[in-house]
Order: structure tokens, then sequence, then C-alpha cells
């Protein structure tokens, strides 16, 4: 379930301030899809958010939910139906994990039974224990199960919509990698609207769909694809956004099951070295993959020596990001050994596959000739 | 006549004096309870509201209790009324600075989620607001019952209820018979009874405030 957004010339100005925080932006949100609105700090990127659930009313211009006016709602009953996180989480201190989540459904006054069951079913959805976690309350918690805490309120009523403030901002590096994952999870099974708010540019790409990169007064540089943005900045002022290693961020949005993988010389790890070494010579390669009875990956022989072969470090899986298989690449001194579900070989990433997609993204999105 | 045997022999009606002294501070808190959180409740927003309605209070609580006292006869009479006034009006700096403090210590980001989520504007700020600013309301008025236990006791002069009388009585018949006595029973009941009421704060306090919230 989810809901098309749309934006139409929405502006805000405040009183006594003679340019508006936010000038006549027009955007729409597909159903379904993260949108990320990033931008400088003070580019109007919350206030633009904050306009979609009228916790700050536009000056003028419409926004539409599946072509409802949000003006024409009452505001209390607009915002329980739009989910919202934020950057402190905002929990509400002086009651417990359980209640909060319970929060939205209250309003909305779904029945106990009901109520407690979809608190259970919440706090699983964000990997918290609900038998361990319903009854804390909030200062007990970690800052990264806090963040959870707030997403599972925001998601308790189901709402087709929603909106999130940086919520991972105020959290260490780590957790917030982990928390990005999580949402990136939850959002393959939910296929919720999802508006996005971050100052960061490498969590835009992560988990964006689209991604609207924004200048001041929330005016909109570009707004398309992670993929698009990278391979093709369309000013020098995103281009400064995206930052330098534009390319090598691109690696992490593609994943080793869609380059065509290349195929090893293959051995078992019982034959014997003289063979294994005439099979190389042969083929004209240097290296052998010897393979154990279930044809997991398990060392490198060499032409010159088949007899002491090394073992295979770093694997990559077909889920893995290129990103990843470049690194596996750059320790193993040569190509990735590429591995299937059950650890089984599958083939190898070679370095030439992986500058090959990086051109053919660069060619995708290259404007025409002019 | 010992001061024990002076408060045997006046055992019921010290009794009924104390009953009477806490039942008015009672009272009067509860009213200056109300009439205090609705004035926090209503500046807190505006500091400059909030300024205002502090150096209000405080300027009343500048005020002599006995000269406002005095000022209330010509007024409201003698008894029960001009106690009542006087009482309450005392009672409200401790109780609107605290509700104010407390409102505007609640965390942006707690009041943001809660608008966020649908809460009405009542909605957070009885379900949110209110209950996070309230150990400091409960604060505030436990400060407040304090001074009122001795602030009623000046109510006597002008015929309020309560153990004052006894105070006063021994005062104005000083060098007589058991005066001495008297006056400090009266005061000694005074201490008591604040002690008594403060136990009960404490009880209120633990009962009523949110284990979420609490410092411990």
């Amino acid at each position: 379930m989810a809901s098309e957004i749309e934006l139409i010339d929405v502006t805000k100005r405040y009183p006594g301030v003679a340019a508006p925080a936010v000038d006549s932006v027009s955007m729409t949100i597909r159903a379904g899809e993260i949108v990320v609105l990033v931008g400088p700090s003070g580019c109007g990127k919350t206030t633009t958010m904050r306009m979609i659930n009228r916790l700050i009313e536009p000056t003028s211009g419409r926004i539409t939910i599946d072509g409802e006016d949000t003006l024409s709602l009452n505001p209390d009953r607009l915002r329980r139906g739009i989910g919202y996180a934020i950057q402190q989480a905002g929990l509400f201190p002086h009651l417990t994990v359980g209640q909060n989540v319970a929060t939205v459904p209250g309003l909305l006054g779904w029945g106990r039974s009901r109520v407690s069951e979809r608190v259970d079913e919440m706090l699983d959805l964000v990997g918290l224990d609900p038998a361990e976690f319903r009854d804390r309350y909030p200062r007990q918690l970690s800052g990264g199960q806090q963040q959870r805490v707030g997403v599972a309120r925001a998601l308790a009523a189901d709402p087709p919509v929603l909106l999130m403030d940086e919520p991972f901002g105020a959290v260490d590096p780590i957790t917030r990698g982990n928390l990005q994952d999580e949402l990136m999870r939850l959002q393959a099974e939910l296929r919720k609207t999802i508006v996005f708010v971050t100052h960061d540019f490498d969590e835009a790409v992560k988990i964006g769909d689209r991604i609207a990169v924004l200048g001041p007064q929330s005016r909109i540089l570009q707004y398309d694809t992670p993929e698009a943005i990278l391979a093709n900045p369309a000013d020098d002022t995103v281009a400064g956004f995206v930052g330098a290693g534009a390319s090598l961020k691109q690696l992490r949005l593609r994943r080793v099951r869609e380059v065509e993988l290349s195929r090893a010389v293959t051995a078992r790890v019982t034959d014997e070295p003289a063979e294994v070494g005439r099979r190389l010579v042969e083929a004209g390669r240097e290296y052998a993959l010897l393979l154990d009875a279930r044809n997991r990956p398990v060392s490198w022989a060499h032409v010159r020596h088949p007899g002491q072969p090394r073992p295979v470090g770093d694997s990559v899986s077909l889920q893995s990001t290129l990103q990843d298989a470049l690194e596996a690449m750059l320790t193993e001194g040569g190509a990735a050994v590429v591995t299937g579900a059950r650890g089984e070989y599958v083939g190898l990433v070679e370095m030439d596959a992986v500058i090959g997609t990086v051109q053919k993204l660069r060619g995708d999105h290259a404007e025409p000739a002019s | 006549m010992s001061f024990w045997e002076f408060v045997n022999d006046r055992w019921s009606r010290l009794l009924v004096e104390s009953l009477l002294h806490v039942s008015a501070v009672v009272q009067c808190t509860v009213v200056a309870v109300v009439i205090g959180v609705g004035i926090g409740v209503a500046v807190y927003r505006s500091p400059l509201g909030s300024a205002a309605a502090i150096a209000l209070t405080s300027a009343v609580l500048t005020i002599p209790s006995f000269a406002l006292l005095g000022l209330l006869i010509p007024v409201l009479g003698l008894g029960a009324k001009p106690t009542v006034v006087a009482l309450v009006l005392y009672g409200l700096l401790p109780i609107v600075r605290n509700t104010i403090v407390g409102l505007a210590g609640v965390d942006g980001a707690v009041r943001d989620a809660a608008r966020g989520i649908g809460m009405s504007r009542f909605g957070v700020l009885t379900r949110v607001e209110l209950r996070l600013a309230w150990p400091a309301i409960l604060t505030g008025t436990r400060i407040a019952t304090q001074m009122l236990m001795g602030i009623a006791a000046i109510a006597a002069y002008v015929r309020g209820p309560g153990l004052g009388v006894e105070i006063f009585a021994g005062l104005t018949r000083a060098g007589s018979a058991n005066a001495t006595n008297q006056a400090i029973a009266g005061t000694v009941g005074i201490v008591v009874l604040a002690l008594l009421l403060d136990g009960v704060f404490a009880v209120i306090g633990r009962y009523t405030t949110s284990r979420g919230i609490r410092g411990e």
C-alpha cells in the first residue's frame, strides 16, 4: 500500500524575511519509492518535507496525496495517516516502548488486543524482541534502539506514506549503516512511499530510489536516480555535492549478479597437481581454482608450482556490490571468486567487467552530444 | 503546668485546630494548583508572558502576609474568605514558575514527534507536556504547601481557622499562665504538620511520576 505525493508550486515565506524559505517547488514522488531530499544545511529540505504533513503550512501552492489536497483535510487526521520519524527519535520518555509504538493506533481508536498484537509485530519488524523491550522505557535503550522504536512507532498504523527527517543522523556510523540496511529490508517488504531528508549524500545514494538534490530555497537542482546523478551531475553544484569518487560510489549501486561472470579453470583439490598443471598449460591460463567435493572454492594453484596452492581469501556472493568485489580483487590480487547461496563456486568477477560496468553507466546517463 | 500536661489537657482542641489548619492549606493549595498550572499553560509558549507571570506572582510574595491580610479585611471581612484569598495568592508563585519551567523544559523533538504523528494541540499538552512537566509542578506544589503552612498561622489575625489561633492567643497573653505553652504548642503543631504533609508529597510523587522520567 503506497500513495503518490505531488507538490505543485509549493512556496513557504516567513513573515519579515524577504527571500522565501522554499521557493515554488514542484515534484512528483511516485508511490512505493524512497525519495531522498538531500542538500546543504538550511536549504529548506526539512521545511519542504514538513509541509507534506502540514507541520508547516505552505504559503502557496498545493500538495496532494493520491490526488487528494492535503489542505482539505483536518491536519491532525492527515498526520495520523502519515508516518513520521525524526532525528532524536522523539520518543515519549514517560511511556514504555510498547506505549510509544501504540500511540497512533490508540489515536485511531483501535481495540486493545489489536493494538497490543500490532505493537509486538512492529517491534519484531524492526528487530527488537517484544518480550524484552515492550516494557522498557526509552532512557533504557541505546541510540540505535531508540531509532528503531521511532521507526516502529511511525509504521504502527500502517500509513502509506512515511516522512523521515535525518532519522539516522544522531547515531554512530556503524549503527547508522545497520539502520540503513534495515530500512532497505523493511522497504523491500512494505513498499511505502518514503520521503527521506538527509545532508549525507552517501546515505542518499545508498537508500534512495530517487534523489532530489536541493539548492538554496529548496530549488531542485537535479531529481533522478542515484545512478544517473553519479554518472552525470546536472551542474557544478550537484557535482560538488556528489563529491570525489563518483565512480567508486557507483560501484556500490551495482550487484555482482548484474555483471557478466568469467570462468576459471577449475579442478578438484584431490586431482594430481601435475594433471592440473597440464590443463593450465593447455588452456593458456596461469591459475586454476581448486574446489572441494561440494564445489566450494578452496585454493588457487599456479601453473608453475601446482603442488603448492594458495588458499582463497575473500570471496563475494551474487548479492554483493561491485565495491565489495573490487575490494576482494585488490586483496586477492586478481579476479574475485563469486559463490552461490551454499558457498558453491559460480564464477569470477574480473577487473574488465567492473570497468565495463562503470563505462556503460556513464554512457547510459550521458547527455546527448551537443 | 508543664508543656506535655498542657498538650494533654488541650489535646482535643489542638487536634481540631490542626485538622482545620491542614484542611485550609490543602484546599488552598489545590485551588492554587488549578489556577497556577492554568496560568503556566497559558503563558509558557511566550517568553514575554512567562516573564510577566513570574514577575507578577513574585510581586505578591513580597507583600508581607500580615499586611496583605490586613488589606483584605475591608474588602472581604474577617474569617475564611481573606484567609483563602491570601493563601491562594501566596501559593501561586512556586506553582506558576515550576509549571513554566517544566513545560519549557520538554524536549522539542518530543513535542515535534507528538504533533507529527497526529496528536492534537490539547493531546500534546495533556498527554505529553504536562506529564513530563509533572515532577516540576509537583515540586512547586510541595514548596507552596510548606510556605502556606506558615502563612496560614498568620491568618488567625483575620480570625482564620487553624493553629495560628493558639499562637496569637499565647502571644497576646504573654506572661500569664500557660501563655508560652500555648504559643509553643501551636508552633510545634505547625512544624509537625508540615513534615507530615511533606511525607505525603513524597509518596504522591513516587506513585504519580512515570518510571521513565523518575531520576533513579
